[in-house]
C-alpha cells in the first residue's frame, strides 16, 4: 500500500471501538465502521495500535469485542462503564493519559445515541483537531500527518494535520478483514475501571426501533448516457419542500392529495 | 558361493529394511496423537486389504490381476525365500517342495511384472514417472534372480552350474531385486506404499470404512471429525505437517501415485490448481521436509502458466504448509488456491485403491487458514460474517424464511408440536429458482396424504458451508443450535431436497448432542421419500410423460450417502427414458458447488458446471434432472454453446409434481388439494 518509509517508526494509534448492531437482526457484533477503523490502523507500517473500548461488559458485548481481537490483536483495552453510562469523560481521560498520536474512530456507532457526536466532543476536550470521513492515511512525516478525506461521488481532499488528530472513518475507508475466530477468543481484555458518568438525561429517554423510512424515487428525465450517468452519480437532493403550519386537516389533506397528482402517486 | 552369498544379502536387506522402518515410523509419530487398536488394527489388515482395498481395486481388472500376480507372487516368494535360502531350511523332499514353490511364486510374480511393464510402456498422464519406471525392471530382477537361483535347489541346475562368473552376475541381479523392493520399502522407493499402505490400513483414521466379518459396516464415513473447540489456547486446524494426526501421515504415505484420484478431479480438470495427488505428495515432503522438485507426475494446473512448475516449493515437518500472508515470495509447502479450488466431492476418495482421506486433509487445513488466519478467500469471509449474524449465508433476514409460502399455509412445528414429517427447507427458502422446487415437494407431500411441518423461522442454515470453508466454531455453534431447536419437537424422521443438510444433519450432527441425548431420527432425502411413497402406493402418477432425461447424481446424496437407487427408481416410476451419462453413480462428476467452491471461486481454464454439462449434452437428454439446490444453480447458470438448444434443469421433486394424477378419485378427495391449486399452476408454469 503506502511506501513504508514514509511512516513515522512508532507510531502510536489509538481505535475506539464499539459495540455494533446488526440492522436485521439486531446482534451485537463488531461494529462495521469501526472495524473499518480498525483495519485503517493495520495498514499503517511500524504502528503500535491499541484498541480501546468503553462500555458495559457482558457476554454479547465481550462476543462482539472480540470481533476486533480477531483481526490480529492480543488484547483491548476496556474502561468498565455501567449501563447507560456517558463514556466520553472515561475516554476523554484515558486518551489524555495515553496520549496517542492517531486517534481512529468510525463515524458512529450503531446502537445507543448514535448521533455521531462522540468524536467531536472528544476533539473539543482535548483540544485535538478532527478530520472526519477518512479514506486513507497516506503518511506521518515529522509530526505531520497527510490524510485523505473522501467526499460525496468519489472525490478526495489531500490534507496535512499536525499530530495528535482524532480521525472519523465511514464506508469509504477499505473494508475490514475477516475476524478470525482462534485470535479472538485468545485475546485479552485489560480492564481498567475509569471514571463513570451517568446520562441521567439518556435514561429518560423511551428508545423503540425505527421504521425504515420510504425513499424518495428518483425521476430522471435525460437524454444521454452522459445525462443518465450525471443523475445517477448526483446526490439526491432534496429541499423543494413546504411546510404547512396552522392549516386545517381539510387543508392539509388537500395540499397531499395536489402533491400526490403532481407526482404521479394518484392519477 | 551363492549358498554363502544368498543368506547375507537376504539378512541384510531385511535388516536395512528394520533400520528404515524406525526411521520412517519416526516421521510419522511427528502428528498429532490418535488412539488406535494396535493389535486388532494389524490383525484386520488381510481381510482389509484383501476385501475392501480390492473392491477398489477391482474397477480396473487388469490392474487388479496385474497387483495379485506381481504382490502375491512377491511376498509368497520373499517368504520361501528367506526359508529356503536364507535359513537353509527344510531337507530332502521338503526342500524340494519349497524350492518349487519358490519357483512357481517367483515365475507368477514375473509374470504380473511383465504387465507392469506393459503398463509403463506407454503410461497414462495420471501415472507418475521418474522412479516408477523402474519398477518393472526391478520386479523382474527380483523374479527372475530368485526363479534362477533356486533352480540348483530343486535339482535342475547342478550347485556350482556357470561358475563364479555367473554367480556374481546372478548375485547382482538379486541385489538389484532386494534394494528396491525389500529396503526400499522402507527408504522411500516406489515400494514405499506396501510398507505404509499395510500400516496404514491397521490404523486408519476411520475403521468404518472397512467391512468387517459379519457382513456390518456400511463401509461408509463420510462426516467430517469434529475439531475440538474447548481448549481456548490451542491453535486450531493444521498449520504445518506435524499438525495432522500421526494416522494421517502415515496415510499420506501410503499414495501409489497412480493418479486414479487425479482423473477423476474435477477441478483438476477445470485446470485449477489442485491436483489431490500431487497434494498428498507435497504433505510427504513436508512431512520429510524438502522440496517437491523430484515429485514426477503432472504438477498443479496454473491458469496463467498452464502448469505450476515444480521445485518452486518447500517444507519442513515444523514450518508453515500455506505462506502467511506476510511472507514477501508467498511460498510454502502449497498455495492457499490450491486448498480452496476443491468442491469435496470426494471422487478422489471414492477412487483412491490406498483409502486416503483427501478431504479431511484439505479441511483440516482450510480450519487454519480459516480459524486462525483469518483468510478465507473470495466471498467466503462474508458467507461466514452473514452465518453468524443472519444464520444463512445470503444475509437475509431470518424472519423471512417463509415469506415464499405466504399462500401455502404451511404447519409450523411450534404449533402442531408432532407430525409425521419435518420437513427441512434449507437456505432455498431465499432462492426463487429452488422456492419452486419446495413448492412442487409440498404438493407432492400434500397429495400424498403426508402430515408434515416445518420449522419456518425457526431453522437455521445447516452449518455445511461453513464447516467445508474450514469455520468449526460457526458450523458448530449452529448445530447446536438447530439441534436444541430439533429436540422440542416429535417427529418420525426428517426430509429435505438438500443433500447438504441431509448430510450433516444425517452424518455430522450425531457429534453434538448434549451429554445423553442422541438423534433418534432417520434424515431422508426427498427423492429418497418419494420413493417410499411411491412404493407404498401413496402417490398416484399420471405416466406418459415421454421426456428424454437423463440423472446427475450429487455428490452428496451419492458417494456421501450412497443413494443412487432411489431417484432412479422414482424417474422409471415417471416413465421417462433415462439414459445414463458416462460419469455416473459413484463416478458421478461434481457440478463444481459444493465445499464453498462457488464462494470462493478460485479461477480456471473452464468452470467445473460447463464440464457437467457438456457430459450432459452428450446424452442428448432434453433435461436434466436434479436433487440438490446447488446443482440446479450451477446447471442453470450455465450458458449452452451456440447453436445448442438449452437443457432443461429439473428437480426430481418438479418431475413427480408435473406427473400427479390430479383427476379426481371418486372416493378420496381431501381438502387439501384444493388448497394447493395455486401451486400447482406455479410449478406447471
Ligand atoms: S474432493 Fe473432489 S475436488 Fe476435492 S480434491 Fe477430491 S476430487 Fe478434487
Ligand atoms: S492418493 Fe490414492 S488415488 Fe491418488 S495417487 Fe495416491 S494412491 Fe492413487
Amino acid at each position: 500500500m503506502q511506501p513504508e518509509s514514509a511512516m513515522t517508526p512508532g507510531l502510536e494509534v489509538t481505535v475506539l471501538v464499539s459495540v455494533g448492531r446488526h440492522p436485521l437482526t439486531g446482534r451485537a457484533r463488531r461494529a462495521d465502521q469501526d472495524a473499518r477503523g480498525v483495519e485503517l490502523a493495520r495498514s499503517l507500517a511500524d504502528a503500535q495500535v491499541r484498541l480501546l473500548h468503553a462500555g458495559m461488559r457482558d457476554e454479547s458485548s465481550e462476543a462482539a469485542l472480540r470481533g476486533y481481537l480477531g483481526m490480529g490483536f492480543t488484547e483491548l483495552s476496556l474502561l468498565e462503564q455501567s449501563e447507560g453510562a456517558d463514556v466520553l469523560p472515561a475516554l476523554a481521560e484515558a486518551l489524555d493519559a495515553a496520549s496517542p498520536h492517531l486517534v481512529i474512530t468510525g463515524e458512529r456507532a450503531e446502537r445507543g445515541e448514535g448521533s455521531g457526536l462522540l468524536p467531536y466532543l472528544l476533539a473539543e476536550r482535548l483540544g485535538w483537531p478532527l478530520v472526519s470521513g477518512l479514506a486513507a492515511v497516506e503518511s506521518v512525516e515529522d509530526g505531520v500527518a497527510t490524510l485523505l478525506q473522501a467526499l460525496p461521488r468519489g472525490q478526495r481532499r489531500r490534507l496535512k494535520v499536525r499530530l495528535p488528530v482524532i480521525v472519523t472513518v465511514d464506508d469509504a475507508a477499505p473494508a475490514p478483514r475477516q475476524s478470525a475466530y482462534g485470535p479472538a477468543r485468545r485475546g485479552a481484555f485489560e480492564a481498567t475501571a475509569g471514571p463513570v458518568s451517568a446520562d441521567d438525561e439518556w435514561a429518560s429517554w423511551h428508545v423503540q426501533p425505527a421504521r425504515p423510512r420510504p425513499k424518495r424515487l428518483k425521476i430522471v428525465k435525460a437524454a444521454s448516457a452522459r445525462d443518465r450517468f450525471k443523475a445517477a452519480a448526483a446526490k439526491a437532493e432534496g429541499g423543494s419542500g413546504q411546510v404547512l403550519t396552522d392549516v386545517t386537516p381539510t387543508q392539509g389533506a388537500e395540499a397531499i392529495l395536489t402533491l400526490l397528482r403532481e407526482e404521479d402517486v394518484l392519477r | 558361493m551363492l549358498d554363502i552369498l544368498l543368506p547375507i544379502l537376504l539378512f541384510s536387506a531385511l535388516a536395512l529394511a528394520a533400520v528404515g522402518a524406525v526411521r520412517r515410523i519416526r516421521l510419522w509419530r511427528q502428528g498429532r496423537p490418535s488412539p488406535v487398536p494396535v493389535l486388532r488394527g494389524l490383525a484386520a489388515v488381510p481381510r482389509r486389504y484383501l476385501v475392501d482395498l480390492h473392491h477398489v481395486v477391482a474397477r480396473d481388472k487388469v490392474m487388479s490381476n496385474t497387483h495379485v500376480a506381481t504382490a502375491g507372487g512377491f511376498v509368497a516368494a520373499m517368504g520361501l525365500a528367506i526359508v529356503v535360502h536364507g535359513l537353509g531350511l527344510g531337507s530332502g523332499w521338503v526342500s524340494g517342495v519349497l524350492g518349487w514353490l519358490l519357483l512357481a511364486a517367483s515365475a507368477t510374480m514375473f509374470a504380473g511384472s511383465l504387465f507392469v511393464a506393459r503398463r509403463r510402456r506407454d503410461p497414462p498422464a495420471r501415472l507418475s514417472k521418474g522412479p516408477w519406471m523402474r519398477l518393472p525392471k526391478s520386479l523382474m530382477a527380483f523374479s527372475l534372480g530368485i526363479f534362477v537361483v533356486t533352480l540348483p535347489a530343486v535339482g535342475v541346475l547342478p550347485a556350482d552350474a556357470g561358475g563364479w562368473l555367473v554367480a556374481l552376475v546372478l548375485a547382482a541381479v538379486v541385489t538389484w531385486g532386494l534394494a528396491e523392493l525389500v529396503f526400499g520399502m522402507t527408504w522411500g522407493g516406489p515400494m514405499k506404499h506396501a510398507f505404509a499402505g499395510a500400516l496404514h490400513l491397521a490404523f486408519h483414521r476411520r475403521p468404518e470404512r472397512f467391512s468387517t466379518k459379519k457382513g456390518s459396516g456400511g463401509n461408509r464415513s463420510t462426516g467430517l471429525k469434529a475439531l475440538d473447540l474447548e481448549d481456548d489456547q490451542a491453535p486450531l486446524g493444521v498449520e504445518t505437517p506435524s499438525d495432522f494426526t500421526w494416522n494421517q501421515l502415515l496415510g499420506f504415505d501410503a499414495c501409489v501415485q497412480c493418479g486414479r484420484c487425479e482423473a477423476v478431479c474435477p477441478a483438476f480438470a477445470a485446470g485449477q490448481p489442485l491436483n489431490p495427488k500431487k497434494l498428498i505428495q507435497d504433505m510427504v515432503v513436508g512431512m520429510a521436509g524438502g522440496s517437491d522438485a523430484h515429485y514426477a507426475g503432472s504438477p498443479y494446473p496454473s491458469p496463467e502458466r498452464g502448469d505450476q512448475p515444480v521445485g518452486e516449493h518447500h517444507g519442513t515437518p515444523h514450518g508453515p504448509i500455506v505462506a502467511p500472508a506476510s511472507t514477501k515470495d508467498g511460498k510454502a509447502l502449497v498455495d492457499a488456491e490450491t486448498l480452496w479450488s476443491c468442491t469435496t466431492c470426494r471422487a478422489c476418495v471414492e477412487e483412491c485403491p490406498m483409502m486416503i482421506e483427501h478431504v479431511d486433509a484439505i479441511v483440516d487445513m482450510r480450519r487454519h487458514l480459516t480459524l486462525e488466519e483469518g483468510a478465507t478467500p473470495g466471498k467466503g469471509a462474508e458467507v461466514i460474517d452473514n452465518l453468524i449474524v443472519t444464520d444463512n449465508p445470503g444475509g437475509f433476514d431470518p424472519g423471512g424464511r417463509l415469506n415464499w409460502a405466504a399462500d401455502l399455509e404451511l404447519p409450523l412445528m411450534a404449533d402442531v408440536e408432532r407430525a409425521e414429517v419435518l420437513l427441512w427447507l434449507g437456505d432455498g427458502v431465499f432462492d426463487m429458482r429452488n422456492q419452486r422446487t419446495l413448492r412442487a415437494l409440498v404438493k407432492v407431500l400434500r397429495a400424498a396424504g403426508v402430515d408434515f411441518a416445518v420449522l419456518g423461522n425457526e431453522e437455521r442454515d445447516s452449518g455445511d458451508v461453513a464447516r467445508r470453508l474450514g469455520d468449526e466454531a460457526t458450523f458448530q455453534s449452529l448445530a447446536r443450535r438447530n439441534i436444541a431447536t430439533l429436540a422440542q419437537y416429535r417427529f418420525d424422521c426428517v426430509v429435505t431436497c438438500d443433500p447438504h443438510s441431509f448430510h450433516v444433519l444425517k452424518n455430522e450432527y450425531g457429534a453434538f448432542y448434549p451429554e445423553g441425548q442422541a438423534s433418534d431420527y432417520p434424515v431422508w432425502h426427498h427423492s429418497t421419500f418419494i420413493n417410499q411413497l411411491i412404493e407404498a402406493g401413496r402417490l398416484r402418477l399420471a405416466p406418459g410423460q415421454a421426456a428424454r432425461v437423463t440423472y446427475h447424481d450429487p455428490c452428496y446424496l451419492g458417494r456421501y450417502n450412497g443413494e443412487y437407487e432411489a431417484p432412479r427408481a422414482v424417474l422409471r416410476a415417471l416413465g421417462v427414458e433415462l439414459v445414463e451419462m458416462q460419469r455416473s453413480g459413484y463416478r458421478s462428476r461434481c457440478c463444481g458447488g459444493g465445499g464453498g467452491a462457488p464462494v470462493t471461486d478460485i479461477p480456471g481454464k473452464q468452470r467445473i458446471p460447463d464440464m457437467r454439462m457438456g457430459d450432459v449434452r452428450e446424452t442428448q437428454a432434453e433435461q436434466v434432472v436434479v436433487g440438490c439446490p446447488q446443482c440446479t444453480a450451477m446447471f442453470e447458470g450455465v450458458v449452452p454453446p451456440a447453436g445448442d438448444e438449452e437443457v432443461a434443469v429439473k428437480d426430481i421433486a418438479e418431475m413427480v409434481a408435473a406427473a400427479l394424477d390430479t383427476t379426481p378419485v371418486s372416493t378420496s378427495s381431501t381438502p387439501r388439494d384444493a388448497s394447493t391449486a395455486q401451486a400447482t399452476e406455479e410449478v406447471m408454469s
